[in-house]
């Protein structure tokens, strides 16, 4: 099941090799100073979701993490 | 402590002049190291446990409890190093762990990302047109390692350090003897003296310079060395680290690539026609090709278990990437060469905190090298010759010596 997921990057973990910019741009960026990971958005976009598992496994420094959004806190679940 | 090797196990490289290049290990071989975790003898005598699937490489170059430090005691060393002659290893972060290893590599980070290497394209296929104007004016036939191969990386990379081609040598010789397996150690010593020396006077002089150059070692002397945060001599070991990772890595891969396309014609005419998937081509080259064959040795320094075997703290280990990159379970007909395959998985930069820095830069200055082959020489072949090419079977970074092509 690939359902909405929220991202975390470890920037003390990432080692700058850039795989997650490559995969998935419109989530991943690296600082113009020191080359680590940016998150450029936590809640990645239904068609970037696959990209965004891809680049966990191709993340050599295991920094990403992802795991299913919850549900937004004030929305009832029917 | 140290349990001589039983000399009944197998010997780790394998060395067989008459394998074909393009196979890092053939039926025989694959059988008797293929485990998926072997105990094996390695040149110096000592033992090392062979890790070669997939899922197992990946865990073991990411697991803190393997170190690449080889001055420890036990390290699985290819190569003998007698004890006290590591010579000075100050910036060779290659080889160190933990957070002294993550200070140095991040200084670096930010110059080998995407976007910077983007940016010197125009520079990378400059440099291919001029050495591609070379080996047209040198043949047919000619020798591609020593028009293309060899001079595109080592122009681009000194360009980048800041370091004079004319040079280059001078340091590719001793960049050669330094990952060459059978080197005599004297010379091993010498020549990381004689680089380090040659650097350590370029890098003095950056640093001495008032107005700093727009090169890689000017720009760190500038902001790492002029604020106290990195000591000269340090800087002295990345730039040999970078000088001989950034050109005999990348020289080998376009020798063999373009041996392997040669057998492909229509591979080789479809880089020309089809250049939007040439990322993914130079991926499944990568994979395919795997040409650090000796593999990424470690030392455990905790019990560790991988692949349902107990590695004990103290032993070495071995991650083999060519045989990770032809694991069936990752890798669907994994010694089909197929250029339309999802091949991003390949482990062949390594995988873990060292994983290779300068990827984005190889990437780029291998399709730009393959693509312009193909474009500029769309009849070329390997020239006869008599006999098997010569291969670089001793060297840590496997590749051909030479390639004969004609058009
Ligand atoms: C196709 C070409 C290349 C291949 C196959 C390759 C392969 C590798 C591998 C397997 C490692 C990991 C070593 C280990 O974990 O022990 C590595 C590390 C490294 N590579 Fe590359 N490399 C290539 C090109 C380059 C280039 C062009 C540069 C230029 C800057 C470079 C610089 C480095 C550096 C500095 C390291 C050490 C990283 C660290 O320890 O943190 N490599 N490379
Ligand atoms: S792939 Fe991992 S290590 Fe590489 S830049 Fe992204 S987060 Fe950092």
């Amino acid at each position: 099941m690939s359902g909405a997921v929220r991202v975390w990057v470890d920037r003390d973990r990432c080692c700058g090799a850039g795989n997650c910019v490559v995969t998935a741009p419109e989530v991943f960026d690296q600082d113009d100073a020191d080359g680590l990971v940016l998150l450029r958005r936590a809640d990645p976009p239904a068609d970037a979701v696959d990209r965004v598992r891809l680049a966990v496994e191709l993340c050599p420094a295991g920094a990403i993490s992802v795991a299913p959004r919850p549900v937004p806190e004030r929305s009832s679940t029917p | 402590m140290t349990i001589a090797a039983p000399t009944d196990l197998p010997l780790w490289p394998p060395t067989n002049l008459d394998r074909d290049p393009l196979v890092p290990l053939d039926a025989g071989e694959r059988r008797r190291f293929a485990g998926p975790v072997t105990r094996v003898r390695l040149p110096t005598d000592a033992t090392a446990w062979l890790v070669t699937r997939h899922a197992d490489v990946k865990q073991m170059l990411r697991h803190p409890g393997f170190s690449a430090d080889l001055s420890r005691p036990g390290f699985p060393l290819l190569r003998r190093i007698p004890p006290g002659a590591f010579g000075d290893r100050r910036g060779g972060f290659l080889r160190m762990d933990g957070a002294e290893h993550a200070r140095l590599r991040r200084m670096l980070t930010a110059e080998f990302m995407i976007r910077n290497v983007r940016r010197i394209e125009p520079l990378i296929r400059q440099t291919v047109d001029r050495a591609l104007d070379d080996l047209h004016a040198a043949g047919p036939p000619a020798d591609l390692v020593t028009h293309v191969a060899l001079p595109v990386p080592s122009m681009v990379i000194c360009h980048l350090l800041g370091v004079p081609y004319a040079d280059h040598d001078f340091f590719q010789e001793r960049s050669r003897t330094l990952i060459d397996r059978d080197a005599p150690p004297e010379r091993v010593q010498r020549h990381v003296r004689e680089l380090r020396d040659y650097l350590h006077r370029l890098v003095e002089a950056k640093v001495a310079a008032g107005e700093p150059a727009d090169d890689l070692l000017s720009r760190l002397a500038r902001d790492r060395v002029d604020t106290g945060q990195l000591a000269v001599d340090e800087l002295v070991g990345m730039a040999v680290l970078l000088l001989i990772a950034g050109h005999e890595t990348t020289a080998n891969m376009i020798g063999l690539s373009t041996l392997l396309l040669l057998r492909h014609p229509a591979r080789y005419a479809a880089l020309r026609d089809d250049a939007a998937n040439a990322d993914g081509l130079v991926d499944e080259l990568l994979r395919y090709l795997s040409i650090v064959r000796a593999g990424l040795p470690r030392l455990t320094t905790e019990d560790v278990e991988i692949g349902g075997r107990l590695i004990r703290a103290g032993e070495g280990a071995i991650a083999v990437l060519s045989l990770a990159n032809r694991d069936r379970t990752a890798f669907d007909r994994p010694d089909d060469f197929d250029p339309y395959r999802a091949a991003q998985q390949h482990v062949a930069f390594g995988f873990g905190v060292h994983q290779c820095i300068g990827q984005p830069l190889a990437r780029a200055e291998l399709r730009i090298a393959l693509v312009e082959l193909a474009r500029r020489f769309p009849r070329l072949r390997p020239a006869a010759t008599a006999g098997r090419l010569p291969t670089r079977d001793s060297s840590v970074v496997y590749g051909l010596d030479a390639l004969p092509v004609t058009w």
